[in-house]
Formats: C-alpha cells, sequence, structure tokens
C-alpha cells in the first residue's frame, strides 16, 4: 500500500474553504535541505535572495519541528530540544498563521517537506498537501530522467501544480 | 476539549519572565521552559521576515498534531502565548484578557522591575480564576 492511498492520482478532494487570490508561493526541500522546487505565484515583498530565503526557510521549519516535539502537553518522554527527529517521530506542527499569511507544511516519511504559503483565511490544507505530493510522485519520482536531490525541472508536474494550486485558493 | 496546557510570557527581548503549567504531562524544568521561550521569540521574528506580504506582526496560531499555540503580542513586543488542546476556541480573547491582567497586576506594581521575572502574588491567583473560568465556561457550551 502506498503511504497516501492508491497509486493513481485521485480526482481533487474538495477545495478547502477559501477565497481571494491564488496561493502565494510554493516551497519542496528533501531531507538534506535542498530546494527541490520553489514556485512563486504572488510575492509583493522579497526580503532576501533566493538562495538566502530558501536556506532560511528550511531553518525555520527545522527549528520549528524541534520546538513542536519538544513542546508536546501529551507525552512526558521527550529528548533534548535540538536532537534531530527522524520525519513521523514526534508531534509535529501541520499549519501556522499570522496576520498576513499561512503557512501550511507536510512532511512525508521520506523527508521530503512540502510547504504551501497562503492568505491567512485558508483553511486545512493538510488533503491538497497530499494531492499535491502524489503529483510529485507520479510526475517527478516516477520521471526516469530525475535525478532524486536535484531541483525540479519537470515541465508536467509544474503546469499541473500550478493548475491544482489555482483550483483551491 | 478546552484544556489550557501552559502558557509563557516573554519580554521583548526573548527572555521568559512567566512560565505556568496547569496540568500537561509534558511539564517542563526551568531549563527547558527558557530554551523554548528563546526559540519562540527567534521563531516568531524569522517568520515576519518570510513573509510575502509586508506588515507582518508574527505567528499568531501554531496548530500542531497534538496541541495548538496561540500567540499575543502587545505593541511594546511583549509576547503572550499559551499551549492548549487542538481547536480551542476564543484563545485570543483570553490572552487579551491575560494581557489586562499583566498591566494591572504586574505592570502597576511599583516593586516590579521591567522585563525582569514576575513574581506577583495577586497575578498568578487572578490568572488562576481566568483559566479556570474559561475552562468551564467552555466546557459548558
Amino acid at each position: 500500500m502506498q503511504f497516501f492511498g492508491s497509486s493513481e492520482i485521485s480526482p481533487s478532494p474538495p477545495a478547502p474553504t477559501a477565497s481571494g487570490n491564488n496561493a502565494h508561493m510554493m516551497y519542496v526541500f528533501n531531507r538534506n535541505g535542498v530546494c527541490l522546487l520553489y514556485r512563486e505565484w504572488n510575492r509583493p515583498l522579497r526580503t532576501l535572495d533566493a538562495q538566502q530565503d530558501q536556506k532560511l526557510m528550511f531553518g525555520l521549519l527545522f527549528s520549528l519541528k524541534s520546538l513542536t516535539a519538544k513542546m508536546d502537553p501529551t507525552t512526558a518522554e521527550k529528548g533534548n530540544l535540538g536532537v534531530p527527529q527522524l520525519p513521523g517521530q514526534g508531534c509535529s506542527f501541520h499549519s501556522f498563521r499570522t496576520n498576513t499569511y499561512k503557512l501550511s507544511f507536510m512532511e512525508t516519511p521520506s523527508g521530503i517537506k512540502l510547504i504551501l504559503v497562503t492568505h491567512p483565511r485558508t483553511g486545512d490544507l493538510r488533503e491538497p498537501l497530499k494531492y499535491i505530493y502524489n503529483l510529485y510522485v507520479e510526475y517527478v519520482a516516477k520521471n526516469p530522467l530525475y535525478t532524486p536531490g536535484t531541483p525540479i525541472k519537470c515541465e508536467l508536474f509544474n503546469t499541473s501544480l500550478d493548475q491544482y494550486v489555482r483550483s483551491i485558493a | 476539549m478546552a484544556t489550557i496546557y501552559s502558557l509563557y510570557v516573554i519580554n521583548k527581548s526573548g527572555g521568559l519572565i512567566f512560565y505556568k503549567d496547569y496540568g500537561s504531562a509534558g511539564r517542563m524544568d526551568t531549563n527547558d521552559s527558557l530554551r523554548m521561550a528563546s526559540l519562540w521569540h527567534s521563531m516568531h521574528a524569522i517568520s515576519q521576515q518570510l513573509s510575502p506580504i509586508s506588515g507582518c506582526y508574527g505567528i499568531e496560531l501554531l496548530q500542531a498534531d497534538t496541541f495548538d499555540l496561540h500567540c499575543f503580542q502587545s505593541l511594546t513586543g511583549t509576547k503572550f502565548f499559551v499551549v492548549c488542546d487542538t481547536g480551542t476556541q476564543h484563545m485570543e480573547g483570553l490572552l487579551k484578557h491575560i494581557y489586562e491582567l499583566y498591566t494591572d497586576y504586574v505592570l502597576k506594581n511599583p516593586f516590579y522591575e521591567m522585563e525582569m521575572p514576575i513574581r506577583c502574588e495577586l497575578f498568578d491567583i487572578k490568572l488562576s480564576q481566568a483559566i479556570q473560568k474559561d475552562s468551564v465556561a467552555l466546557l459548558g457550551r
């Protein structure tokens, strides 16, 4: 059984409650912190250059995961802060919201991290992120010309991703 | 359902000035709570840097598998954040109420030194009352 169910791309899950513009941007990282994909649809403000921005994003997520695992109020036995966690080990966050954006996060067992930045009133994006992971599996992982660990340059993936994100945001 | 696990108050430099645990299994010792507070302060600041739109004030809500974290930042940079059960409503109202209690019982206390750990008995008492009342009110819904 695949981690997320069938190997076919199932029909789009119902869109979460959202209104207004498209999503802002999307990042995909692998377990080593290499940014496999950075897609930008609507980003009026850019404070850092692309490289720094991606490193900062990865660092933020890594630290937030560490904080969430330690902050978990339901388990008593936790490792020390900063101990590297395996994907799926310990409590992990799935989204955070500020007054200007909402960041939705998903990590797969293979360490692929999917991040989608949308406007603050977006609903729960866990199912759409799973769908996007399925797109990644079909168009990228199964692409014989793609080398794992390198930036994604698959046209079909980009177009189907754009199309899907437009339908949910 | 309306379970509040813990409350942290951090000063504008990121130092922990108040930590109270209301009965979670993951109660932390002093050093850990200090580290968590500083870590949260930094993450809050970095999240402002990564905003695609200008005018970001930092993380207000963090949703995890087993808990939610609501954060309120005052205009002076003091942050109040509460760890509660997933899906708990009206935490923003509670945090604003806690901020009021802070201004009344801590800031107006002539013996309290700014940015230092809070050691005001009345603040503790009123805070416990507010949290109990909130839990009861929310459960009764």
